[in-house]
């Protein structure tokens, strides 16, 4: 009966061996294969990004441009859903009951376990309503999120918008940016993206099986916290901006005001104009089609990427190289017989009247195209040096002035315009045996030249400060402690002594202050406003109206630019304007006539566009488009120009 | 006089296995609580969790076990045809009025409580065959007797597969290590069918014609190194041809018979498809967490595998990974500890018994849990396809914990009287 006893020990042998193997295996799961406790967080736990808020931007005066807006979207997770008052549900958040079911199984569908949108964007008020009621729908909760927002809808350009980032921008980023982050596209949000956009937080969050979360991972030990963007501090005058843009509705045109003392931008026009907050929210897309194809082209940045022939203003440039050139002082008299032969004297570029024997400061005031033919033949060809060469060093003069040049504003897509090199009509004539008569439309800032509205305003910051400037910028303060970039706060040379200024001003300042001066219509009592008239030829149609001032004359806290597309006469259009501008930000009054201020008010001088043109304007070419017409424009004017040369 | 035979009985008992036994149940219950563990309700003791009622059922098997050990030895050995008939028949009570739950057509619904008699077969199954070898015994072991045996075996064997319930069908193949140790076979046949296994595994991982040449270079080589007579050659010969009859069934077998889950599940243990997500999905979230308890686990109630469920079925199949992710290797050496000491310990029981009856009652017992225990943690931890069966006293179930206790107990109330058995 008991002849198998040995038998016992195989049986026992064998449950050794296999609790041997079994723990042999736990030894390569439990201590020596490391993957498994990974695979076991990667089950559990999810990084939740913590989105921050992004810097909210105010103006000069601690009034909000931009700030961010919380939105409230209504999730659900379908699976988690019980049996509700629907027509509750249905009039507290105000859809159809067909609409509830669909958005259900939409939802549904998508996943029963995750939450999805169930309705989004929800106002405040109907949040506040449902949020009282919410807890007697399960599997409902609402998320709010925020987005920016515009309160005055001003300065579109300019502040910019954000938007989600695409392939590139995450590429580019080297994986800082995740699919569905938003970035800054155009303005300051792109050009103070890394300030503005914070940082992300991460919360590690337990998930059970169907993805469900079950409550923080540690008690939030590695957990960290989204820190908000920087606040910014911009330099704009919230009133002084819904001003100008309102004087510049229904114009082309661009207004640009700085305070020569510091370079900050108060105001900056690009008309037409937008409202930024069509670039949030639900119908974002359309509205950003919608501009894209608006034949007047409200997503060009005029200010800082047109650039137009400054006609008469830039007499007053010519007159502050020539004095520190020495060709000409204070007391340079020329006599104007109603135009100015050369070319020996086969050429003859025509006055505006018979102005007779004058001086600097009634070169300026008088707007003299003569006195300035002598000035730009005595710079060139008086200087005992090949033209070729006078030349350049004039071109060198132009651009410390920051003309034909970027001048770093903290703003993307600056242009620098267009100041022809030597080498750029060497080429024209084939020789470098040309000289003042070859370029004689530049003396009276025609021909070539390419100058934007912001080099204009800057121009007459220099002329305010009498020799020097600050970069234009549009940001002024930074974060709490409100810091200034360093760049802002250099002091720019231009290369002209302070003494030379004075004729020019006095010139501006009668421009504006005596009667028959071209800006006497616009002056302000009890303000020495200095400025300067210009008028552009455009061969395209009306011509253009400029106007650029300072005041006061003494200590000035304003420089003003004012450019008007296709709007004839400067002192018509842009002098009352700038005169408005300036008197708004020094007495926030206007004194102006008020038929005046009607006129402007009520014009409307934006070219008429055909309906069928304005399918035809192709949208990707946008950019390319415009700045090819500019081209085209100022090679017309040389044309124009050299035809008149040629009289 | 009562309480005189009552001190015999608990002098006689053997309180090292139920102080395992008692372990077992109390490590079970603790590991359940941490399976169905949600951090959100704070109660305690709450009679709707499988917390809640596996105290209740071990409550209840701790009574039961005590009636057991009241009971006579010999009252056992006299019900078993009755007991072994009762649960045939429940076997076919449960294929007609049976709850089909998972496709399985296990469970007699009772009110709340649900009877699974498949569990309940295994000491019914044990008592007869007890019965039926013991009273062989002293002849010498017979293929008449084996094929009687195995038929005892086989009858509810093939009432469950009927439910189908492959698992608990397969704990009753275990009982060939009865027949083993009353000699009704030769240790060469345990050696052989290790090696069958090893073939049907190599079989399934390579390629049949490709191991066929690799048996027959074995082969040849055999031959060689022994004593290269003619008998030799023709052991080799057989050798060789058995085997590769043998890989081609096993070949046919899993192409043709296996059901297509059966199949994918052996490929996943066998590392020839890899799907985590779906029939890899319970063995990969198990392999997670036990091996993500490293050394010391993560603490009780802290095994985030466990508490938000990736590992499903937690505290009845998989309760081992319970164990495994919170106490880590440590606290599961010590469970595979405790069972092997249980095992040794009833072969031990079994061996010391002067009646046949309780020894081979004693080896059925042993070889039910050492299949369970095998079979359960095996497939945790990979070394074994996923099939269902609970790991004893430890898994939550009602029917399971009172069938493995009588089990046990049954064996413990025999040996408690093993000097009064004879024959």
């Amino acid at each position: 009966m008991n002849s198998f006893f040995a038998r016992k020990y195989v049986l026992q042998g064998i449950f050794i061996f296999i609790a041997i193997s079994i723990i042999a295996r736990l030894f390569y799961l439990q201590i020596i294969d490391d993957s498994y406790i990974l695979s076991a967080n990667n089950n559990v736990l999810r990084k939740m990004v913590v989105y921050p808020a992004r810097g909210v931007i105010l103006d000069r005066n601690g009034k909000i441009l931009v700030q961010n807006e919380p939105v409230y979207d209504l999730m659900v997770t379908p699976r988690e859903v019980v049996e509700l008052d629907t027509s509750l549900f249905c009039q507290l958040v105000d859809i159809e009951k067909d609409d509830f079911i669909k958005k259900l199984e939409r939802a549904r569908s998508y996943s029963p376990y995750r939450s999805s949108i169930f309705e989004k964007q929800l106002s405040s008020k109907t949040y506040a309503r449902l949020q009282e009621h919410l807890y007697k729908f399960r599997g409902f909760y609402v998320q709010n999120r925020t987005v920016r927002s515009y309160p005055d809808s001003i300065a579109a350009q300019f502040l910019g918008y954000i938007q989600e980032v695409n392939e590139k921008d995450i590429e580019n980023s080297k994986g800082f940016y995740r699919p569905g982050d938003y970035i800054g596209a155009t303005g300051v949000e792109r050009s103070y993206e890394d300030l503005l956009r914070g940082q992300r937080g991460v919360r590690n969050v337990m998930v059970d099986a169907l993805n469900r979360p079950k409550g923080s991972f540690m008690d939030g030990k590695y957990d960290t916290l989204a820190v908000a963007g920087e606040g910014l501090v911009s330099s704009l005058d919230k009133d002084l901006q819904q001003f100008a843009e309102k004087l510049m509705e229904n114009k082309m045109g661009s207004v640009v005001a700085i305070e020569p003392s510091t370079g900050e931008i108060l105001s900056l026009v690009s008309s037409p104009t937008y409202d930024p907050n069509l670039m949030v929210g639900r119908e974002r897309g359309n509205n950003y089609m919608d501009l894209l194809n608006n034949p007047h082209k409200p997503m060009f940045i005029r200010p800082l990427q047109a650039a137009y022939p400054p006609g008469s203003v830039f007499k007053v440039v010519s007159a502050l190289i020539a004095q520190q050139a020495g060709v000409i002082n204070g007391d340079t008299r020329f006599n104007c017989p109603g135009g100015y032969r050369y070319g020996g004297g086969r050429a003859i570029m025509r006055c505006t009247s018979v102005c007779g024997n004058i001086n600097l400061v009634q070169s300026i005031q008088r707007s003299c195209n003569t006195y300035y033919g002598h000035v730009y033949s005595r710079m060139i060809d008086g200087r005992g040096m090949p033209g070729y060469k006078a030349y350049d060093l004039w071109k060198t003069a132009l651009n410390d002035f920051g003309l034909g040049v970027t001048l770093g504003v903290d703003l993307p897509g600056e242009k620098g315009g267009f100041v022809p090199d030597a080498d750029y009509y060497t080429k024209r004539y084939r020789s470098n045996k040309w000289g003042a008569s070859f370029t004689m439309s530049l003396s009276i800032g025609q021909g070539e030249l390419g100058i934007t509205p912001l080099q204009m305003a800057n121009l007459m910051a220099i002329v305010a400060n009498r020799g020097f400037y600050y970069r234009p910028h549009i940001i002024k303060g930074i974060g709490t402690e409100n810091i200034t970039k360093k760049e802002f706060t250099e002091k720019v040379h231009v290369g002209v002594d302070e003494k030379h200024f004075e004729p020019v001003i006095e010139g501006m300042s009668r421009t504006v202050n005596q009667p028959g001066g071209t800006g006497y219509m616009v002056r302000i009592p009890g303000i020495e406003m200095c400025g300067k008239t210009g008028t552009v030829q455009n061969p395209h149609g009306e011509n253009h109206a400029v106007f650029f001032a300072f005041a006061p004359r003494e200590n000035p806290k304003i420089a003003v630019a004012v450019f008007v597309e296709n709007a004839g006469y400067g002192g018509t259009w842009a002098g009352p304007i700038a005169s408005m501008m300036v008197e708004k930000y020094l007495r926030d009054t206007i004194s102006l006539p008020q038929y005046i201020q009607d006129r402007i008010y009520n014009a409307d001088l934006l070219p008429k566009v055909k309906k069928e043109e304005q399918k035809t304007v192709p949208q990707s070419t946008y950019i390319e488009h415009q700045s090819l017409d500019l081209e085209s424009i100022n090679q017309s004017y040389a044309a124009i120009l050299n035809r008149r040369g040629n009289e | 006089m009562n309480s005189m035979r009552k001190r015999r009985l608990f002098g006689h008992v053997d309180w090292l296995t139920i102080i395992l036994w008692f372990s077992l149940c109390i490590i079970g219950w603790f590991n359940i609580r941490a399976a169905v563990y949600d951090p959100n309700s704070s109660g305690l003791f709450d009679l709707n969790t499988n917390y809640g009622k596996q105290g209740l059922y071990i409550l209840s098997a701790t009574i039961l076990a005590f009636i057991i050990l009241l009971i006579d030895a010999r009252f056992f050995i006299t019900i078993s045809p009755i007991v072994y008939i009762v649960t045939l028949l429940l076997l076919v009570l449960v294929l007609i009025v049976g709850r089909n739950v998972g496709g399985n057509q296990a469970w007699i619904p009772l009110g709340t409580f649900r009877l699974q008699p498949s569990e309940f077969a295994k000491f019914g199954t044990s008592l007869v065959l007890a019965l039926f070898l013991s009273n062989q015994s002293g002849k010498a072991p017979s293929l008449k007797n084996l094929l009687i045996g195995s038929s005892i075996v086989f009858l509810p064997i093939v009432l469950i597969m009927l439910q189908p319930d492959t698992g608990s069908a397969l704990a009753f193949f275990s009982l060939i290590l009865v027949f083993y140790r009353e000699g009704y076979f030769g240790t060469w046949v345990l050696v052989f069918g290790g090696l069958a296994i090893a073939l049907f595994v190599l079989a399934l991982l390579f390629n049949q014609w490709l191991l066929i040449g690799g048996i027959a270079i074995l082969s040849g080589l055999i031959f060689y190194f022994t004593n290269r007579r003619q008998k030799a050659l023709f052991q080799c010969i057989a050798l060789f041809l058995a085997s590769s009859a043998f890989i081609l069934c096993v070949d046919f077998t899993y192409e043709n018979i296996l059901q297509t889950h059966q199949r994918n599940r052996i490929d996943v243990i066998l590392g020839k498809i890899d799907d985590p997500r779906g029939d890899g999905y319970n063995l990969n979230q198990s392999k997670i967490a036990i091996g993500s308890g490293q050394l010391l686990g993560k603490g009780y109630l802290q095994g985030t595998q466990t508490k938000y469920n990736f590992v499903p079925e937690q505290s009845t199949d998989f309760i081992f990974c319970t164990i495994g992710e919170e106490w880590g290797f440590v606290g599961s050496v010590i469970l595979v500890g405790l069972f092997v000491t249980l095992l040794l310990r009833t072969i031990h029981i079994a061996e010391r018994q002067k009646s046949d009856f309780a020894r081979i009652y004693g080896y059925a017992t042993t070889s039910i849990l050492f299949f369970h225990f095998f079979i359960n943690i095996g497939m945790t931890i990979g070394l074994v396809p996923v099939i269902g069966i609970p790991l004893p006293f430890i898994s939550y179930g009602g029917s399971s914990l009172w069938s493995f206790t009588i089990l046990l107990f049954i064996l413990l109330r025999l040996d408690a009287s093993r000097k009064g058995l004879s024959g």
